[in-house]
């Protein structure tokens, strides 16, 4: 044996398991980071192996968020934690008018979790990263007692960047505004739910777990001036975004239901578990909220990009005291659109 | 999505609102009770009452088991979930239902009583099996839809030979609520209740069929037109009991052919007979104690009862007074009427069980109807 040199067993990503030692700040720890985090999500900045990230920061207004993820299942159609981790702390940031520069990630590790699963949730990660173009640059990784968390939780920050003077935000929405949705809702939570525990069904439904600043940039690019608001509808679905709106702005809004885009796979799910989709969350999709002279081009431009495809002007800010969200249902009556009271689906992201 | 859709069609809709605007005599108001939660939901859901004729009122009955749920047996439930060896498990429509002391099974759960949200009752017989160191409850609930389930779940955890499972029954029974509603049978309140026909019962009917209804269209000379839950089955429904009305006809009749037939499903009632007896009297919230109107288990299966299993007593517990929904669930009150409704009670921090469920009528008429009333008030103004 060379007393120089220890031997270094190799992770066992094939039927190893997180154990306390991997968050005890030893060896153990530093191999688990470097075997999967930085070998997924490697860049300058993770390499360089600071506690920290630093870099320049660019001129115009700096945006920030946080996000923490417990969904269950962590894997699902289309999309698993590591994946809506990255794009939900990426799509905060961009519905600012932002441009997303660096992410954070924090990871709180169920002892006993399988460390092909954490590998598979750190590569998928690094995937949706490198896809979207905003690295992640610093992270920290803690091992809890079985029981303690289930299997993981992801916490991620996001840093951005607007151009100076650029202010969107939730009080903006004024009567005869137009409001935008960018595609069809209800895909994730749909998705997530067909894989609960005792709720399983069959469906090709894939979550829409999607980065939008892509679309974003294209947005307001065509129509900056008019935009007033944008919100990615995600837990609560496109009935809570739409209440929030109305209530920061003081408006209220009149909508269509046949004018919202929703799969009939969606629709017949929602239909068994006696969900509305109105209800439901969305992982890639975003309401924007525009000035009606823009709408036209705004739609356009959203039309054009490959996730705003199926983009439809789905209603109006209207003067209301009452701040209702009113909805002419395809069947010709009227009805609010209100919250959900309580917990539909816990932990959908 | 095909056999819903069809249920659905905004066109269909407008023709049959036409027909009923067209027949219903503008000199008079037809008050019709759809008693089913399902109904209200599907009601409220689709906006229909902005296609009736004004004087054509919908009255929201008792047809929701969480909301007919009283106090007493929410409290006797928290109590028993609370035994250090039980694990209660409850469907999640029931986890916000205020007992006393503004104490819920949510709160419950919260202080660390092991309450697990079910979606059926297969899923307690799963705990049951896979925990087998666990007294597993199941806070059993319903009209006569859910009563054959419950049934099931007794036979299996009989032939599986689980000891460790209960069922803690509230199953109750929809032709006596009807009857209690007609002969304004309640707590004291005997204001009468103004109804000329019932919407009857969808799924409850599949179960138990046409036949328990003919009394009241016999004897109480109350049209009841039994209907399925889409929104063309209600408006279909409120024009056959707008003919019925008119040419002065007081029959028992099926809108629901799809699925109700005249005898209902046989087999789903011998096996609810074989596991259930008829309870002597049962308390109902907003109606008060109606006899003969709830089940619990024979005796032979007395072991799977959870009141006698652990002891559990019914202690009495009484309603905020200023809580109309006793009056609401009888119909003869809106719930706007109650002080409550809007203020202190709303779908997020419920007072009365009709703000609980999202078929009570308080809770159906706060999440889809409050701008509707403003949009009625003005056509009625218009048409005075």
């Amino acid at each position: 044996m060379n007393p120089e040199k220890p031997v270094r067993r190799k992770l066992d990503l094939k039927h190893g398991r997180v154990d306390l030692s991997h968050g005890a700040g030893g060896r153990a720890m530093g191999q688990l980071i470097e075997d999967i985090f930085l070998a997924a999500f490697d860049n300058a900045w993770l390499r360089a192996g600071n506690d920290q990230a630093a870099f320049d920061v660019a001129a115009g207004r700096m945006v920030m968020t946080t996000d923490a993820y417990v969904v269950s299942p962590i894997f699902f159609p289309g999309g698993d934690i590591g994946a809506l981790a990255v794009n939900g702390t990426i799509n905060d940031i961009a519905m600012a008018g932002a441009r997303p520069l660096y992410l954070s990630a924090s990871f709180i590790i169920e002892e006993g979790f399988p460390l092909a699963d954490l590998k598979r949730v750190a590569t998928s990660m690094g995937e949706a990263s490198r896809a979207a173009g905003v690295p992640i640059v610093t992270g920290d990784t803690k091992v809890v007692e079985r029981g303690k968390a289930d299997k993981v939780f992801v916490s991620t920050a996001g840093v951005g960047v607007a151009p100076s003077g650029l202010v969107l935000t939730s009080d903006a929405a004024r009567p005869g505004d137009v409001a935008i949705v960018s595609g069809t809702i209800g895909d994730h939570g749909v998705a997530v739910m067909s894989k609960r525990e005792n709720l399983e069904f069959e469906t090709e439904i894939l979550s829409d777990t999607a980065a939008l600043h892509g679309l974003v940039a294209d947005m307001m690019a065509a129509a900056g001036p008019g935009l007033r608001v944008m919100r990615d509808p995600t837990r609560g679905g496109l009935a809570a975004t739409l209440n929030e709106l109305a209530h920061q702005s003081g408006v209220g809004f009149s909508i269509e239901e046949d004018a919202i885009p929703v799969r009939a796979e969606v629709v017949a799910a929602c239909e068994f578990l006696g969900l509305d989709p109105l209800n439901v969350a969305n992982e890639g999709k975003l309401v924007a909220i525009v000035a009606p002279e823009y709408a036209g081009v705004l739609l356009a431009a959203m039309k054009a990009h490959p996730l705003g495809a199926q983009s439809s002007v789905i209603g109006r800010a209207v003067e209301d005291a009452n701040r209702f969200v009113e909805m002419r249902t395809a069947f010709g009556g009227g009805r609010i659109v209100d919250w959900l009271a309580g917990e539909q689906l816990p932990r959908i992201c | 999505m095909k056999y819903v859709d069809e249920y659905r069609d905004g066109a269909l809709a407008r023709s049959i609102a036409a027909g009923i605007a067209r027949e219903a005599n503008p000199n008079r108001t037809y008050r019709l009770m759809e008693f089913c939660g399902g109904h209200t939901h599907a009601i409220s859901r689709y906006g229909l009452e902005d296609l009736l004729p004004v004087n054509v009122r919908l009255i929201h009955g008792p047809g929701c088991p969480v909301c007919v749920l009283p106090m007493a047996r929410v409290d006797m439930a928290i109590a028993c979930s609370r035994l250090p060896e039980v694990t209660l498990a409850a469907y999640g429509d029931l986890m916000r239902v205020p007992g006393s002391g503004g104490l819920s099974l949510l709160k419950a759960k919260a202080e660390g009583a092991d309450i697990r949200m079910v979606y059926s009752t297969l899923d307690a017989i799963r705990i049951a099996e896979a925990e087998p160191g666990r007294e597993v409850v199941f806070f059993a609930i319903g009209f006569e839809t859910t009563t054959p389930p419950t049934a099931l779940a007794i036979r299996s955890a009989e032939k599986k030979g689980l000891k460790n499972f209960s069922i803690l029954c509230n199953h109750v029974m929809t032709p006596p609520a009807m009857r209690a509603i007609l002969d304004g049978a309640s707590e004291g309140d005997a204001t009468p209740v103004l109804i000329e026909g019932f919407i009857g019962p969808a799924h409850v009917s599949t179960v138990i069929g046409t036949h328990p209804y003919e009394p009241f269209a016999r004897d109480d000379r109350k049209p009841v037109v039994i209907a399925g839950f889409e929104p063309l089955d209600v408006a279909q429904a409120i024009l056959m009991l707008v003919r019925q009305i008119n040419e002065g006809r007081a029959e028992v009749e099926n809108q629901y052919i799809r699925a109700v037939t005249p005898s209902g499903n046989l087999k789903a009632q011998a096996e609810v007979a074989a596991v259930f007896e008829t309870r002597e009297s049962f308390e109902w919230r907003g109606l008060g104690f109606l006899p003969r109107s709830a089940l619990k288990l024979r005796p032979e299966f007395a072991a799977y009862d959870a009141e006698l299993r652990f002891g559990l007593a019914e202690a009495l517990a009484k309603d905020n007074p200023a809580c109309e929904c006793g009056t609401i669930l009888r119909g003869a009150k809106a719930p706007r009427a109650c002080k409550l409704f809007g203020t202190v009670c709303t779908p997020d921090t419920p007072m009365g069980s009709c703000m609980v469920s999202p078929e009570g009528a308080c809770a159906a008429h706060w999440t889809y109807g409050r701008f509707r009333e403003r949009a009625r008030a003005d056509r009625r103004k218009e048409v005075a």
